[in-house]
């Protein structure tokens, strides 16, 4: 892995401390996770403990510390998707993928996460791959999408 | 653009972005919001710009890639202005035919009009659609004529005005005692009144350098409304912003979001940089000496962020969980100092406020809910979407009215109000009025979102639902609140797996009881609300489940496999 640009992202929140919270979401953004090495350069740089930043990058859902994969699926599993039966395609998407939510496949092809309303209820269930949308799912149509991704 | 330096050369370029603009030039405009995106309005806008250069017509037709209306069961949708003639659900095939049978032609193409789902009616223009007709929409009915990244058709349809007004007329006290007549109240649901709040941190002693912030985490799993509408119209909540800063005396604004929404967070960072070039933010602001910088703080996720102290510990970078209140904000807020933090919704009726005057404001709505109230209406519905409504409508008119009622022959079971904390009511409570107080009483809170249930659902699978997302969020520090969670989920998991025991609902009360009692913040104190409100209102549901085995939704697995076991 290639870290120089962990150093540019930490300076270009001039190492302040509280920015603590950018800096590991833009090394997210540009890594795809947090890697040990990334939270250890942080602390170092930030002076902030690194049982502190172990803390934040645990306690904040949009960090990961396993790498995420290729590509992203997210379930959507809001009120208005679970009433339309979001809890069966995701079923079926970990069947599909051997994955469960909060998972990377040992291929590093999928990362799943079940997540809360991404407001498309008019399409639920929903379910998005890297950003794209597939509306009305249901079991059977879950596969088809996947298969497009390599 | 060159910054403006004084209310009279805003004025000026309003005055002359409004007469550039011909109301009677053909125009096509083509939500953009992100539900039309996700059903294909990409494509759609990029085949009307391609037949329209194809057709020789790029001098005479606009385009525009406008803001969500509302109307998401429907995308995409296209009004063709200045005849406001609006096609649901249009494809790219449809173009060509729409571009000269419409457009060049004048007509109507009666296959790409809106037909009510119940009445089998029509509706060619856009202010007869039963959807839209039964709303009142003074904070979104512009949307399909504003590109949200323009801040010119911001000003082209009145925005900045507000603003305007605020800098040559008035002085910070004026500001908030308007706002204050106007009885503005937390759009959050906390109906906390915006006045009081924002003339608290004026006054505080506690530090010159002041903050505001706002609310966009809608952290509730089943609500899109307040990210809907900062996506739709930034330059709103924007100009709002600044109007309050200025009133409040704060030198800097934050709108906290999450990134999981990414087309929100970039029109709101695009409006931001436009009110910079434009001098509407940063220093001396059009000439009053005011300063104001904006940001836009993303937040790391999670439910309970959106809760003040959370939110505040987060922005400050460190674990966003909920502390003690000792002080109040307006006081003691973000990095310590008087802070205002109000939700989304707030912010956007201000600039109305000021524009329209607080009596006219007050005018709308019951004796102490004023304005309108804007909600997305989900589930099992038919006109899933945004919609806004004036206060003291009623639940049912909103549901069946507006949202055209149940999809399918299907009969309507429950209707959540208020998100994970608030409850669910049955069809005889549906003619409560859509009022701070009234909801309040009824065990409800006015959140966001308005999600529709029907007889194929369980209502003790959706409280675990809840209680489930609940469990997750919570952050563990109180005993109550992590305990307490994880005992009713043992208790309800039971109950639909057929081990129920009659004492079981007893024991669901009590553990509530402690927890509303003892939870150390608003999240456990409230994660029992729909526990509580279904207990009182569906009881039969749990009994059906407990005594019988037998799951009336049909939805509990366990149950309906013992039933054919014995049925067979
Ligand atoms: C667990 C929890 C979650 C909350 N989530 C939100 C939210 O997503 N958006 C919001 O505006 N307020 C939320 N609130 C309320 C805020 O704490 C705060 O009262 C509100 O933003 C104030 O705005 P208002 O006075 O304009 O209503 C939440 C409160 C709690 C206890
Ligand atoms: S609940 Fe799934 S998109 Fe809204």
């Amino acid at each position: 892995m290639d870290d120089s640009k962990i150093d540019l992202i930490i300076d270009k929140h001039h190492a302040e401390e509280s920015a603590l919270i950018k800096v590991l979401l833009d090394i997210q953004d540009e890594y795809g996770w947090l890697s040990p090495k990334a939270l250890k350069r942080v602390s170092e740089k930030l002076e902030v403990p690194l049982a502190r930043v172990q803390q934040t990058a645990t306690f904040y859902k949009a960090f990961s510390l396993a790498p995420k994969g290729r590509h992203t699926i997210h379930v959507c599993n809001g009120t208005s998707c679970h009433l339309r039966g979001a809890q069966r395609v995701l079923d079926k998407v970990q069947e599909l993928t051997g994955i469960k939510p909060g998972e990377t496949d040992p291929d590093l092809k999928f990362r799943l996460e079940a997540v809360n309303c991404l407001g498309q209820c008019a399409l639920g269930p929903v379910m998005e791959v890297d950003g794209k949308i597939y509306g009305k799912m249901s079991p059977k149509k879950a596969a088809e999408p996947l298969k497009k991704y390599e | 653009m060159a910054q403006i330096k004084s209310p009279e050369e805003l004025e000026k370029i309003r005055q002359e972005v409004s007469t550039q603009r011909d109301p009677n030039r053909p125009c096509i405009s083509i939500c953009a919001g992100s539900s039309c995106l996700a059903s294909g309005a990409g494509e759609v806008i990029a085949a009307f710009k391609a037949e329209i250069e194809k057709q020789g017509l790029k001098a005479d037709v606009d385009t525009k890639a406008a803001g969500c209306p509302g109307l998401c069961e429907k995308a995409p949708i296209v009004v063709i202005y200045p005849q406001k003639i609006c096609y649901v659900q249009v494809t790219p095939e449809d173009v060509p035919e729409i571009i000269s049978q419409t457009v060049v032609g004048k007509k109507v193409i009666e296959r790409l009009i809106y037909t009510d789902p119940n009445t089998g009616e029509k509706a060619a223009h856009e202010d007869e659609i039963p959807f839209f007709q039964k709303q009142m929409r003074l904070l979104i009915g512009d949307n399909m004529k504003i590109d949200p990244k323009s801040i010119e058709d911001y000003m082209a349809a009145g925005g900045y005005s507000a603003l305007n007004k605020v800098m040559r007329d008035m002085s910070a006290e004026q500001v908030i005692e308007e706002v204050s007549k106007a009885d503005l109240r937390g759009r959050s649901g906390s109906g906390f009144p915006a006045g009081f709040k924002w003339e608290s941190c004026r006054k505080s002693k506690g530090d010159n350098t002041k903050y505001v912030i706002c609310n966009c985490h809608e952290g509730d799993p089943g609500a899109f409304a307040d990210r809907r509408l900062l996506e739709a119209n930034p330059h709103l909540i924007v100009e709002g912003m600044i109007i309050g800063s200025y009133a409040i005396g704060a030198c800097e604004a934050y709108i906290f979001v999450g990134d999981e929404f990414p087309q929100t967070v970039e029109n709101a960072r695009l409006a931001i940089e436009q009110a910079e070039k434009y001098g509407l933010l940063g220093k001396d602001i059009l000439g009053s000496g005011f300063d104001l910088t904006m940001e836009v703080c993303i937040d790391g996720g999670g439910y309970v962020l959106g809760e003040s102290t959370a939110l505040m510990a987060s922005m400050e970078g460190r674990i966003g969980e909920p502390r003690m209140k000792y002080d109040h904000g307006t006081d003691r807020g973000l990095w310590a100092k008087p802070t205002v933090l109000n939700n989304l919704q707030t912010w956007a009726n201000v600039p109305l406020i000021i524009n329209q005057g607080a009596d006219s404001f007050a005018a709308i709505g019951t004796e102490k809910s004023k304005g309108t109230r804007i909600f997305s209406l989900s589930g099992k519905i038919k006109n899933t979407g945004m919609v806004e409504v004036p206060m003291g409508m009623t639940l049912r008119e909103v549901i069946f009215d507006i949202g055209g009622g149940i999809p399918g022959d299907k009969k309507f079971k429950a209707l959540q109000v208020g998100g994970p904390m608030g409850g669910f009511i049955p069809e005889n409570l549906l003619d409560l009025h859509v009022d701070f107080e009234e909801l309040n009483a009824a065990g409800l809170a006015m959140g966001p979102g308005l999600v529709v249930a029907d007889e194929d659902t369980c209502i003790v699978d959706m409280v675990i639902y809840h209680l489930n997302f609940l469990a997750n969020e919570s952050c563990g520090k109180c005993t109550p609140c992590r305990e307490g969670l994880k005992q009713m989920l043992r208790i309800l998991n039971n109950i639909t797996e057929g081990k129920g025991k009659e004492s079981d609902i007893e024991l669901l009360e009590l553990i509530s009881e402690v927890q509303q009692d003892a939870a150390l913040c608003a999240l456990g104190q409230g994660a029992s609300g729909p526990l509580l409100s279904t207990l009182k209102h569906f009881r039969d549901e749990y009994e059906a489940h407990i005594k019988e085995k037998r799951c009336p939704g049909g939805v509990c697995k366990a149950l309906i496999e013992t039933l054919s076991e014995t049925s067979a």
